[in-house]
């Protein structure tokens, strides 16, 4: 009797081992699969808070196995067991050894809290304003969409985070309508965008980690916002810092020289696009226009239509037709009246070729 | 009134459970209408599964997704779970402390008649424009922004639900601090009891922060000021402090009535005392205590600053040490004793090992940093459906099962019952485990649908598998419960035979006034004590004598009609076009108050039960 339990427990822990050892998830967007310096220590203190807890739950199972066994009643047993009050004995070990367990946990606790908080890098500024050695990003978020604003670069970016390897990258984070909250779950945990204030938090990258998830990571809105929240999804590149610095150049580039349509149909959607769409969405990088919907300036290398669509053409003009079956509540729906076919063609024509960075989009 | 008669007609037996002030009664009403919410919320469950049963499906509407999130977090919780932990709460209580009824029998039936009609408001919601979508946590802002009515209908029928509560809280603790039986002391009051008194405390503090909350959320909805909007000088973040200064002791308003089922759960199948009852008792209040001192764990990400967060995270990790202690309590309970598997049992002995599963992921979130991965993820989702369900749901199917002989005088048939355990605690393990790993995986909860390719497939449908199982388990207690019903085979005073506390020396169902003479308890486990000593019936601490009852009334449901047709009022007020909003607000309110009028002015002594009346029956059975 006791061998076969002992050997069934066996059998679930190495069931259990397994579905932890295969199961960590996908490298883009598991927190299981730590990408930075931030996540690797939330993801250590899930390993150490998680052997405390094995422990834990071994110890209780294995009592509990056995008084669940040699206790039970045999069949016309009718004696009456010793009334045993309690042990002081052994109410002082199952106080103190749970104590002792906390207090172990608790240390590096408190320790990564306060570094993790540690974001002073963000206040030092050099004679220009601008944060001295530190990568900053201003996100805000909206219903359904995220914004990115480099400050000390000047330019505006949306949905699409760009952010450089092996450096501590930095964030203050607001939402200008209702609360969400930014999760990058391979690179750390989350942090809300309060529309009362703003939160600051850094992240960081590891460039070996990056290449293992194609430069990709998955970002996620973390918290219920309406009916589109579970597609409020943005995406991470990851950059060499030079590659990062390369790309804001051109960014910058563009923002000094906003890009005029090639070719007639582009032309067209250009001038649609003037009518209809300005009014809330910024073609320049240099400016977010009234903030009401994503800057576009980059639109044509991106990674996804309205954040979580594939990047096709036909996506773009499903979308333009009616978001409203895409992602319900959003803000964009009914905004720029209705637009003939052949206007959409010409929309979707001028928008993927907005691009920064000429031909090096990847699918 | 008296329920003297022995058989009624339909009309007759529902005149008399809307007038009844019997504490028995109006714990049957709490336990059907919160069963009848629990299958509510549970079909909401089972929609919400089969929604996510595979990626990017469409078998519900985004914005009906959130409805039903919300409408099956806050069923379960306020109107499901909560109601009928008071039911049991009416139905024992006042038994194992020797009592006649609780002390204030009115008010014990206004305030199930609030919860009633408060759950209502809640839910015709449904019909009337759509439900809640919000959350059950309803934060400020979405809420603030959520269009049409649903948020009004959660406001308003939690408000009134919410009074419902408190009075019976209040009602608790007065009937335990005044009406113990003699000899009754404090650290001989039953494990049970002891959690009913410090869960009534919680009420009594954690109910009155979630009412200011619903008041600031009413006044910004229905007249427009601005205690919750930003962009006028508001706060949300006040919300949040609020709802968790309510919501965090909430859990344990939920979970300790639990605890306290399972205690008597298991001393009685292991023929043996508790183990340690007065550190049972100490840890029971000690959880108590620290219960209101833990909130912001809820709380981590907004942004608090790591002094703030770094505190609540130590502070929560102190609430393993008296759980700890009780686990272990539980198992040295069985040590050594003679355990008996019946189906209360059965559930009680699994839930040590399943409560110990969502208490240690519970120490893991209090880790604030790892917290920041966890928070708002499909692990938490796990984590608490590991502590209710795993913990709160077994201990009311634990007590449904084991007091419903006691309640209606008839046994659950018990095969049927294994059925029914086993269904669903595979189906609950099979539903929630894996989702640790969803949200570990990146996958946040509150989502209507995820997209194919992010490797969460095939754990949903799982999950998804789970639930059926979980549903057919309760299916099958509903049937149990038909058949016992229409068989109503009647049992003695202690049909499970080992029974040690007050309640099982008397009749199933007990007669109306309980105890013809009020027991001397001599010790813990006052009845266990008189059978080892070879008696069959508690020695009386009193001569027989007249016994005073109240009169029934139907005043609380007035009362409660009138609060029910002004919310409605209140409810549409802010639409311009309709004008009848002010008059039905008045005509509601005078309802209420002049009912309440009628009963501050018109003296009602109740009634004696006369010394012969007593002798002369003296095996009588009343039917409940």
């Amino acid at each position: 009797m006791k061998t076969r339990l002992r050997k069934w427990r066996l059998i679930s822990l190495f069931a259990i081992m397994t579905l932890i050892l295969a199961g960590c998830g996908e490298a883009k967007l598991s927190a299981l699969k730590p990408a930075g310096e931030v996540a690797q220590k939330q993801f250590d203190l899930m390993v150490l808070s998680t052997l405390i807890m094995v422990v834990v739950i071994i110890v209780v199972v294995i009592l509990f196995v056995i008084a669940i066994v040699r206790f039970r009643r045999k069949d016309g047993d009718d004696s009456i067991p010793k009334q045993v009050e309690g042990s002081h004995k052994l109410e002082v070990i199952w106080t103190t050894i749970p104590i002792l367990l906390l207090i172990i946990m608790a240390i590096p606790v408190v320790t990564y809290t306060f570094e993790l908080a540690d974001t002073s890098a963000m206040e030092v500024k050099d004679k220009d304003g601008k944060t001295k050695d530190a990568v900053v990003i201003n996100v805000r978020a909206n219903l359904y969409w995220w914004e990115f604003e480099y400050p000390d670069y000047g330019i505006f970016t949306s949905q699409d985070l760009v952010v450089p390897t092996d450096e501590k990258v930095y964030f203050n984070l607001k939402a200008s309508d209702v609360k969400h909250s930014f999760w990058v779950p391979a690179a750390g945990g989350k942090m809300d965008t309060n529309v009362d204030g703003v939160n600051q938090m850094y992240l960081v990258f590891d460039s070996k980690k990056s290449n293992e998830a194609q430069n990709l990571f998955y970002g996620k809105c973390a918290e219920l916002c309406g009916p589109s929240h579970a597609l409020m999804d943005f995406k991470v590149v990851t950059k060499s810092k030079d590659d990062f610095n390369s790309w804001v150049t051109s960014m910058q580039t563009v923002a000094k020289e906003p890009k005029v349509a090639e070719g007639e149909l582009a032309k067209q959607g250009q001038e649609i696009f003037n009518k209809s769409c300005i009014g809330c969405h910024a073609v320049s990088t240099s400016g977010n226009g009234a903030g009401m919907g994503p800057n576009l300036s980059n639109f044509g290398e991106r990674e996804r239509i309205a954040g979580f669509l594939d990047h096709t053409e036909e996506n773009l003009k499903k979308w333009i037709k009616n978001p409203d079956d895409y992602k319900p509540g959003n803000t964009m729906a009914g905004k720029y009246g209705k637009l003939t076919d052949e206007q959409i063609d010409a929309l979707a024509e001028y928008l993927l070729n907005l691009k920064v960075e000429g031909s090096k989009h990847i699918d | 009134m008296s329920t003297y008669a022995k058989k009624q007609g339909f009309g007759a037996t529902l005149w008399d459970f809307m007038t009844t002030v019997d504490h028995k009664k109006i714990a049957i009403l709490y336990l059907i209408s919160g069963g009848l919410f629990f299958i509510l919320g549970g079909l909401e469950a089972m929609f919400i599964r089969i929604q996510l049963a595979v990626p990017d499906n469409n078998f519900m509407s985004a914005g009906t997704f959130n409805e039903m999130i919300t409408m099956h977090g806050t069923t379960m919780i306020f109107l499901a779970a909560m109601p009928i932990l008071l039911g049991i709460m009416n139905a024992v209580m006042p038994l194992q402390i020797g009592a006649r009824d609780v002390a204030f029998p009115f008010l014990n039936s206004l305030g199930f008649w609030l919860f009633f009609f408060g759950g209502v408001v809640l839910n015709l919601s449904w019909f009337m424009g759509g439900a809640p979508d919000a959350g059950w946590t309803s934060y400020a802002s979405l809420s603030i922004h959520s269009q049409g009515h649903g948020v009004d209908f959660y406001v308003l029928g939690l408000q009134i639900s919410g009074f419902g509560t408190l009075i019976a809280g209040i009602n608790f603790l007065v009937t335990i601090i005044n009406m113990r039986t003699p000899g009754m002391t404090y650290m001989r009051m039953p494990m049970f009891t002891w959690t009913t008194f410090v869960v009534s405390a919680l009420i009594l503090f954690a109910f009155p922060p979630l009412t200011v909350g619903l008041t600031l959320m009413l006044f910004d909805r229905m007249f427009g000021a601005n205690f919750f909007d930003a962009a006028a000088g508001g706060n949300t973040i006040i919300w949040e402090h609020l709802f968790w200064i309510f919501g965090h002791p909430e859990v344990y308003i939920l979970i300790l009535p639990a605890f306290g089922i399972f205690s008597e759960i298991l001393a009685t199948f292991s023929r043996k005392r508790l183990f340690g009852y007065s550190s049972m008792v100490f840890a029971t209040v000690l959880i108590g205590f620290l219960g209101f001192m833990v909130w912001a764990h809820h709380m981590f990400t907004v942004g608090l600053g790591p002094i703030a967060n770094a505190i609540f995270a130590v502070a929560t990790m102190a609430i393993a040490v008296p759980t700890g202690i009780k686990i272990f309590n539980w198992i040295f309970t069985m040590w050594g004793g003679s355990v008996r598997f019946t189906v209360p049992m059965l559930y009680a002995v699994s839930f040590i090992p399943s409560f110990t599963m969502g208490g240690v992921t519970g120490i893991m979130l209090a880790a604030a940093p790892a917290d920041y991965q966890y928070h708002d993820s499909y692990f938490v989702v796990a984590h608490f459906h590991y502590v209710i369900v795993g913990g709160v749901v077994l201990g009311i199917l634990a007590g449904i099962t084991y007091y419903w002989p006691k309640i209606f005088g008839t046994m659950l048939n018990e095969t049927l019952g294994k059925f029914t355990f086993w269904f669903f605690l595979i189906g609950f393990h099979l539903t929630f485990f894996i989702q640790h790993f969803l949200g570990l995986w990146g996958m946040p909860r509150r989502v209507f649908t995820y997209l194919p390719g992010q490797g969460w497939e095939t754990s949903n449908l799982v999950s998804t598998a789970g639930a059926i199982f979980m549903a057919v388990g309760v299916i099958i207690l509903l049937i149990n419960i038909i058949i016992t019903s229409v068989k109503n085979v009647r049992v003695g005073n202690d049909p499970w035979e080992d029974g040690r506390t007050l309640e099982w020396s008397i009749p199933s169902p007990p007669p109306f006034y309980n105890f013809k003479q009020l027991p001397l308890a001599r010790g813990l486990d006052a009845y266990w004590i008189e059978k080892m000593e070879g008696k069959k019936e508690m020695t009386p601490a009193e001569p027989l004598g007249d016994i005073h009852m109240p009169n029934g009334s139907i005043i609380p449901i007035c009362i409660t009609i009138g609060l029910f047709v002004a919310s409605f009022g209140a409810l549409y007020n802010m639409d311009a076009d309709k004008t009848w909003t002010v008059p039905v607000i008045i005509i509601g309110l005078l309802i209420t108050f002049g009912s309440m009028l009628i009963r501050s002015i018109k003296d009602d002594h109740g009634f004696h039960i006369h010394k012969e009346d007593l002798m002369d029956d003296k095996d009588k059975e009343v039917k409940a």
